[in-house]
């Protein structure tokens, strides 16, 4: 569903991606490690469109159609949604605005009618149970005075609502308390299904004992220096990525 | 036109009407005229070296062909019908002022014993006594140019009364309406006095009918008694050809209240003043500010808190959009006398721009002659939040709705301050559709500006 070829991006004329080539099949769980600073946000950027990147080269293909040339808006409506590293905090855009805004404005791209307050509410309620997060959350501004963790589960549940195709989550695991790692990891898991996928970009081990991936990456100095199965997250936790980085 | 052109041109309309100005008024109105006369011939027209409106330039605004309305503007049309401002879910007293004048067919429902809502130049000589005990007693002409020019000039306006421990439930709504074919002057004068223990809150909305352009200068003197409470919501929508000053003198005496909250979605030029006094313990005010500005427009707001006795509160808040070419300014100043311990001032503001070329200038002033006191103020000028732009357009949201979003939520924090319930939704719709772009008038006027 989405093909990735020699992918570059820069920022401020730097060339931070340096040919980045993935292709994820619906179903698979994806996890791209690599060490701090070595592109994964930013790769994870620009598949959800954020316009400050500059694609210098390569294609990425998503259910067939040439990405790149959508907007923001346009990839989310599709089906892609990016769990972000470090949410932003939006006082004054209550969540229940927010997520009633963004389901409608999916809803009205598939030629639907605006959701109905009562079924809005099911949905919110219903969704709040797969994650676990309460309403005095829901109550409040998008993020606003959330801790790190509650960040992060508002994320998952952003991503319960709008129930993507392709689900990327960067480092939705860092901050969190070892229950609210479960929750988090069983909230994805509830979620995936045999037609969407999942890439999750994450340091550690621990979060992919819960969500199993299909491949692991390395991400260093902007290319994926190594792809195999899961054992490679392991040998990662036990050699750090020292040995990866003399090969390269 | 130089500054001083315009003061030599407005001095000689004066003159040439000075006998049909004094035989429209009363003694008490016409009482005030010798001072304010001196006042504006030493002040003379705000330049860029008139400190207060360093930021301001008026001229641009002020030079033209106006003409000048001596008396109350006829028209066949009844306003009443025309102008049905009405707020669905809010009961108003509406009261219209035509040009600056009283309308004449204004439809005032049956007010509480006491109460009075009338014409302040016919109130000046049916209740001379209570007229003379408040008019021109706050403004203080000789601290603004335009104030003394106001109080010149000044004929008619609104006069509204509370008497003691009276509680006025249904709020008052003053629809300020500009109407001529002609380009046109107005000089427009208020006075609000809420007795001992009244509560009262009162919504003005500026309108222009049409297209001709306007420049009003606007003063409103406010007296709140002791523990009596005062709510002002202004709404300035007028088109953006024409200028607005306003300015408003408010004294407040112990234990009492007042809130004040504007909010400018259009205009050419708008230039609010506020000089507030608190002269009585325990005094509380609340002076809050929201405004949009686009193109050629200039939004200032220039504030002075007075705190003169011990105990007092004030806070400030005010917040500005601007687009375009737009200017801006905030001026505020906070002055605590030396008897005025445990003082709380708070004064914030902030201003998004959303071009390379809008400009805003925020200058806070504090004067503090007292050690015990708590004063903070804070302000910044920034752009749209692109991280947030880009968090919402993630989840689906267009980038138009997105920014029309954060906008909103930007704006939300002064209105959502707004105490009465109706009146803060109605503010609310407003806002909307200013941002939307969809507002030019207000939805239920039946003459249409653009
Ligand atoms: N807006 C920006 N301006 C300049 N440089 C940037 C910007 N965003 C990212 N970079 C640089 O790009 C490189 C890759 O950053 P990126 O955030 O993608 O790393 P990462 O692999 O996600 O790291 P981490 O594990 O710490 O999250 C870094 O050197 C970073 O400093
Ligand atoms: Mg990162």
């Amino acid at each position: 569903m989405l093909e990735i070829k020699d992918l570059r991006a820069a920022i401020d004329g730097k060339e931070i991606l340096k040919g980045i080539t993935l292709s994820v099949k619906p179903g698979e769980v994806h996890a791209v490690m690599g060490p701090n600073g070595s592109g994964k946000s930013t790769l994870a950027s620009v598949l959800a469109g954020r316009e400050t990147f500059e694609v210098t080269g390569g294609s990425v293909s998503y259910l067939g159609e040439d990405l790149l040339e959508l907007p923001a808006e346009d990839r989310a409506r599709k089906g892609i949604f990016l769990g972000f590293q470090y949410p932003v905090e939006i006082p004054g855009v209550s969540m229940v605005n927010f997520m009633k805004t963004a389901i409608n404005e999916q809803r009205k791209f598939k030629g639907m009618d605006p959701i109905s307050a009562s079924d809005f509410l099911k949905l919110m309620r219903e969704k709040k149970e797969i994650v676990e997060i309460t309403s005095s959350l829901t109550n409040r501004s998008v993020n606003e005075g959330f801790s790190g963790g509650e960040k992060k589960k508002n994320e998952i549940f952003q991503m319960a609502m709008l129930e993507p195709k392709l689900a990327i989550l960067d480092e939705t695991d860092s901050g969190l308390d070892i229950d609210a790692l479960r929750i988090v990891a069983n909230g994805v898991n509830k979620l995936r299904n045999k037609d969407n996928a999942t890439i999750v970009i994450t340091h550690y081990q621990r979060l992919l004992d819960h969500i199993v991936p299909d491949h692991v990456h390395v991400l260093y100095k902007g290319r994926i220096v190594k792809s195999s199965g899961k054992e490679l997250a392991l040998e990662l936790e036990e050699k750090g990525y020292d040995w990866l980085k003399e090969e390269n | 036109m130089t500054p001083i052109e315009l003061q030599e041109e407005l001095t000689s309309l004066y003159t040439q009407h000075a006998d049909t100005i004094a035989k429209s008024s009363s003694e008490t109105i016409n009482n005030r005229r010798v001072k304010a006369m001196e006042d504006f011939v030493r002040l003379g027209i705000p330049s860029k070296k008139t400190e207060e409106y360093r930021y301001t330039n008026l001229m641009p605004y002020l030079k033209g062909e106006y003409t000048y309305e001596l008396a109350p503007a006829r028209f066949s049309v009844d306003l009443n019908d025309l102008f049905r401002c009405d707020i669905p879910t809010l009961d108003t007293n509406i009261v219209l002022a035509l040009n600056g004048f009283f309308y004449e067919k204004n439809q005032i429902d049956r007010l509480p014993e006491g109460v009075i809502i009338s014409s302040l130049a016919k109130a000046s000589l049916e209740y001379p006594e209570l007229v003379n005990q408040h008019y021109s007693r706050y403004a203080d002409t000789s601290l603004d140019s335009l104030a003394a020019l106001n109080t010149l000039f000044a004929q008619d306006g609104i006069f509204i009364y509370v008497p003691k421990n009276v509680v006025l439930d249904k709020p008052i709504q003053i629809i300020n309406v500009g109407f001529s074919l002609q380009n046109l002057r107005i000089t427009r004068r208020n006075l609000f006095v809420a007795e001992a223990g009244s509560q009262a809150s009162i919504l003005i909305c500026d309108h222009t009918l049409c297209k001709s352009s306007f420049i009003t200068n606007s003063l409103t003197e406010v007296y709140v008694g002791e523990n009596a409470r005062l709510d002002i919501v202004r709404m300035q929508n007028e088109n953006d050809k024409s200028s607005l000053i306003n300015n408003s003198f408010i004294y407040q005496a112990a234990n009492s209240h007042l809130s004040s909250n504007t909010i400018s979605l259009h205009g050419g030029l708008i230039r609010n003043n506020v000089f507030t006094k608190l002269d009585g313990k325990g005094a509380n005010n609340e002076t809050y500010g929201l405004f949009f500005c686009k193109e050629d427009q200039h939004v200032a707001s220039f504030t002075h808190i007075h705190h003169a006795k011990p105990n007092c509160t004030s806070d400030q808040l005010f917040k500005g959009v601007l687009d375009d070419n737009a200017t801006g300014a905030f001026n505020g100043k906070i002055l605590v006398d030396k008897y005025a311990s445990k003082t709380l001032a708070y004064q914030r503001n902030h201003n998004i721009l959303l071009s390379k070329q809008a400009k805003m200038n925020t200058k806070p002033q504090l004067e503090i002659y007292n050690d015990d006191v708590k004063c903070s103020h804070g302000a910044t000028v920034g752009q749209i939040n692109e991280e947030a732009l880009f968090y919402l357009r993630s989840r689906g949201i267009a980038r138009k709705e997105a920014h029309h979003l954060l906008m909103y939520a930007f704006a939300d924090e002064v209105i959502s301050k707004i105490s009465l319930e109706p009146l803060r939704e109605r503010m609310n719709d407003m806002v909307e559709k200013r941002l939307r772009g969809e507002l030019s008038h207000c939805e239920n006027c039946a003459i249409q500006h653009n």
